[in-house]
C-alpha cells in the first residue's frame, strides 16, 4: 500500500510491489470464491499463503523505482489482470492439493481429525474449476491489454519475449484442464493432479523466466 | 433463591423404573400445577425423555425441606413407594443443579456421548413450561443458559461432530464426497435392518432419488414405499449400477454380489463420476478388488466399525473442552444469580431502614412539639437522604465484587446482621 501511494500507481515496478499486489488479489479471489460457493473451510489453508507472500513483499522499504515507459491505465490493467490470474491459479493449486489429500484419505479409510472438517470432494472440485475459469479469463484479458499496450508503444503485438510465450503455454494448459476435468477419464484425482502440474508453469514463469529469460518482463 | 433438582437417568435407574417415572406432557403440566398449589415450588420444569426424568424447581420462600417434599410428591404422583425410588434418585442443589443441567444439554450425560437430540428435548421441555407460565426468572435464565451451553459445545468442540453409528457414518462419508446430497442418487441393495437405518439417515440429509433392489421383492416394495423410493427387479442389478452415486449393500450371500467387472462397466457407463459403495454385508457383498477402480470409494462393515470406534474415542477426548465451557457458563449463571440476590438484599435493607427511620422520627418528633410542619418535613428529607447515601457504597460493592460475595456467603451474613428475614423479625 505504501509502495502504491509512493508511486501513485498500481505497484508493478519491482518484484516486491508485484508480490504485494499478488497477495491482495489472492485474498480478493479467495473471498470471491467463498462468496460463490458458500464454503469457508478452505480459508485456513489459503490465509497463511496470503500472509507469507504479503510479508515477503513488505520486507524491503518501499522505494521509487524507474518506471517502465508509457504508463497508462492500459498497462495497469495488463499487470493487475495477469496477477489476478496468477492468484486464481494459486488458489486452484491449493484446492487441488487439498482434494488429493482428502481423496487419498477417503480411499484409505483414514479420515482422522481434519478429514471430517475438510470440505466435500465435490465442493473442492467445483471451487477449483471456478478458480481456474477466473484465472483463464483474466489472463486472456490481461494478455490482450498487454499486447495492445505493446502495439501502441512499439508498433507490434508480438515480440517473441519468452515470458509471453510461457504465458501462452500457461493459458493453454489451464484451458486444457478446464476441458479435461469434465471428461470421463480425467474426472476427479487426475484432474487435480493436472491442475497442480499446471501451476508449476506459473512458478517457472514467475521465477526463472522473470529473472533470467525475459527482456522486459523483469518483475511480473 | 434456591434451585432444587431431583431426577433419575439411564445410569441410576432401570428401564422399568424409568418408564414408571416418565412424565407425559399432560402429566408434567398436572405435576407442575399441584406442586405450585401445594406451595412447594414457585417455579418448576419437568424434563422427561426415554433416558431421564428430571424435575427442576425453585422452592417457595416458606417451604422447608423442599427437596424431600418434592421427592415424596413424585413418588405419590407415580404411585411408587419412596423406597423403590430412593436409590435411583439423584438430588442436586443450586450450582450443582445448574451444572447438571448444563452437562445434560451438552450431551455429556447422555447414553451416547455428545448426541444432539437431547438439546432439542431440553428446548422443547423449556418451551412448554414457559408457555404454560410454570417457569420464572430463575429457571428461565437457567434454561436459556443451558441451551447456549449446548450450542457452544457443539460449535466449539468435536464432541458431537463425528458420527458414532455405522449407519450415520455411511451417510456422513457420502457427504464428504458429494457435499449436499439433495441432487444425488442412492441404490439400496438388500432390504435389511441396517440398510433401513442408512436410508432413514439419507432421507434426513436430503436425498431425494432412491431405488431399492432385493431378492425378495416384497421387502423392497415395503422399504421403498416407506421412503418414497422406486423398486428395481433383482435381474436388472448390473444395469441398475449405472444410476446411483451411492450404493448400500446388505445381502446375505456367500459370494460377492457386486464384482469388479460389474463396477468397471458401471463406471465407464457413468463417465467415471465418483461412486461410494457401503458394504454392510457379512460375508462381504462387494468384491474387495473393486476398491482399486478409479474414482470409487469402498467401505465395508469393518472399516465403518473402526471409524465409529475412532470417533467414539475422539468424543471422549473432547470432554475436558466441553467441561471448560460448562465451568465458564456455570460461573456466569452464578454471577447473575448473585447479582439478583444482591438486588433483593439491598431492597430489603432499604425498606427495613425506611421503616426504622419512620418509627424513630415519629418517636422523636413527639418530644419536640415546637417544630413547625416545614421543619419536620425538612428533617425527614435529610434523614432519608442520609440513609440512601449510607447504602451507596455497599450496594456498589455487593453488585460488583464476586470476592466480597463469597466472603459474605451469599449475603446470608447481612441478612442475619440486620434481621432481614421476614419470618423472624
Amino acid at each position: 500500500m505504501a509502495r502504491s501511494r509512493l508511486i501513485h500507481a498500481v505497484p508493478y515496478d519491482d518484484l516486491f510491489g508485484s508480490l504485494s499486489l499478488f497477495s491482495w488479489l489472492l485474498a480478493a479471489t479467495y473471498l470471491c470464491l467463498e462468496a460463490i460457493h458458500r464454503r469457508r473451510v478452505v480459508g485456513p489453508f489459503v490465509l497463511p499463503i496470503v500472509l507469507a507472500v504479503f510479508l515477503l513483499a513488505h520486507l524491503p522499504e518501499a522505494r521509487v523505482v524507474k518506471a517502465p515507459p508509457a504508463q497508462g491505465p492500459l498497462f495497469a490493467f495488463h499487470v493487475t489482470l495477469n496477477i489476478l490470474a496468477y492468484s486464481a491459479f494459486a488458489i486452484s493449486f491449493v484446492l487441488s492439493i487439498i482434494f488429493l489429500i482428502q481423496n487419498q484419505r477417503l480411499r484409505d479409510h483414514k479420515l482422522g481429525v481434519v478429514g471430517w472438517r475438510f470440505p466435500a470432494l465435490d465442493v473442492l472440485d467445483r471451487m477449483t474449476r471456478s478458480s481456474v475459469l477466473i484465472g483463464c479469463i483474466s489472463l486472456a484479458a490481461g494478455m490482450t491489454a498487454g499486447m495492445i499496450w505493446a502495439h501502441r508503444l512499439e508498433g507490434r503485438y508480438w515480440d517473441g519475449d519468452p515470458k509471453v510465450i510461457v504465458t501462452v503455454v500457461i493459458l493453454l494448459a489451464y484451458i486444457g484442464y478446464t476441458f479435461l476435468s469434465r471428461t470421463s477419464s480425467w474426472r476427479g484425482a487426475r484432474a487435480s493432479a493436472l491442475c497442480i502440474f499446471n501451476f508449476m508453469f506459473v512458478i517457472f514463469s514467475y521465477s526463472i523466466v522473470n529473472r533470467y529469460l525475459s527482456h522486459f518482463h523483469r518483475y511480473f | 433463591m434456591e434451585i432444587v433438582l431431583i431426577g433419575l437417568n439411564h445410569k441410576t435407574a432401570s428401564v422399568d423404573l424409568r418408564e414408571r417415572v416418565a412424565f407425559t406432557p399432560e402429566q408434567a403440566r398436572e405435576a407442575a400445577e399441584q406442586l405450585r398449589s401445594r406451595g412447594l415450588l414457585e417455579e418448576s420444569l419437568v424434563l422427561s425423555t426415554c433416558n431421564r426424568s428430571e424435575l427442576y424447581g425453585v422452592p417457595s420462600e416458606s417451604a422447608t425441606n423442599s427437596a424431600g417434599a418434592v421427592e415424596l410428591f413424585v413418588a405419590s404422583f407415580h404411585q411408587i413407594s419412596l423406597n423403590d425410588l430412593d436409590h435411583s434418585l439423584y438430588r442436586h442443589r443450586d450450582s450443582h443443579a445448574v451444572r447438571h443441567l448444563f452437562r445434560v444439554s451438552a450431551g455429556l450425560d447422555s447414553m451416547l456421548l455428545g448426541e444432539a437430540e437431547i438439546l432439542g428435548q431440553v428446548r422443547d421441555a423449556y418451551q412448554i413450561a414457559l408457555d404454560r407460565g410454570e417457569t420464572g426468572p430463575v429457571l428461565n435464565r437457567m434454561f436459556q443458559s443451558a441451551l447456549e451451553v449446548g450450542k457452544r459445545v457443539r460449535n466449539e468442540t468435536e464432541l458431537g461432530t463425528r458420527p458414532v453409528s455405522v449407519a450415520f457414518a455411511s451417510v456422513k462419508l457420502a457427504e464428504r464426497i458429494f457435499g449436499k446430497l439433495n441432487s444425488h442418487r442412492a441404490l439400496i441393495v438388500g432390504a435389511g435392518a441396517t440398510s433401513e437405518q442408512v436410508v432413514k439417515h439419507l432421507c434426513d440429509r436430503g436425498i431425494k432419488q432412491l431405488r431399492v433392489i432385493n431378492r425378495t421383492p416384497e421387502h423392497a416394495v415395503n422399504l421403498a414405499a416407506r421412503f418414497n423410493g422406486e423398486v428395481v427387479p433383482w435381474e436388472n442389478l448390473p444395469a441398475a449400477l449405472e444410476w446411483p452415486d451411492l450404493i448400500v449393500t446388505s445381502v446375505s450371500s456367500t459370494e460377492p454380489v457386486l464384482t469388479r467387472a460389474m463396477i468397471n462397466k458401471a463406471m465407464s457407463a457413468r463417465g467415471n463420476r465418483a461412486l461410494l459403495m457401503v458394504d454392510l454385508g457379512v460375508p462381504r457383498n462387494v468384491a474387495p478388488e473393486v476398491a482399486d477402480i478409479y474414482n470409487t470409494y469402498l467401505y465395508n462393515i469393518d472399516d465403518l466399525t473402526e471409524i465409529v470406534e475412532q470417533n467414539k474415542k475422539a468424543r471422549v477426548a473432547e470432554i475436558p473442552r466441553a467441561e471448560a465451557i460448562i465451568d465458564e457458563q456455570v460461573d456466569k449463571f452464578l454471577h447473575w444469580q448473585a447479582g439478583v440476590a444482591a438486588g433483593a438484599v439491598l431492597g430489603d435493607l432499604r425498606s427495613k431502614l425506611a421503616a426504622e427511620r419512620e418509627a424513630f422520627m415519629k418517636d422523636r418528633f413527639a418530644a419536640m412539639p415546637n417544630l413547625s410542619e416545614a421543619d419536620r418535613a425538612q428533617v425527614a428529607a435529610m434523614m432519608q437522604e442520609f440513609t440512601e447515601r449510607m447504602l451507596i457504597t455497599p450496594a456498589e460493592k455487593m453488585r460488583g465484587i464476586p470476592e466480597l460475595r463469597r466472603k459474605l456467603q451469599n449475603f446470608e451474613a447481612i441478612r442475619d446482621l440486620f434481621h432481614l428475614d421476614r419470618e423472624k423479625p
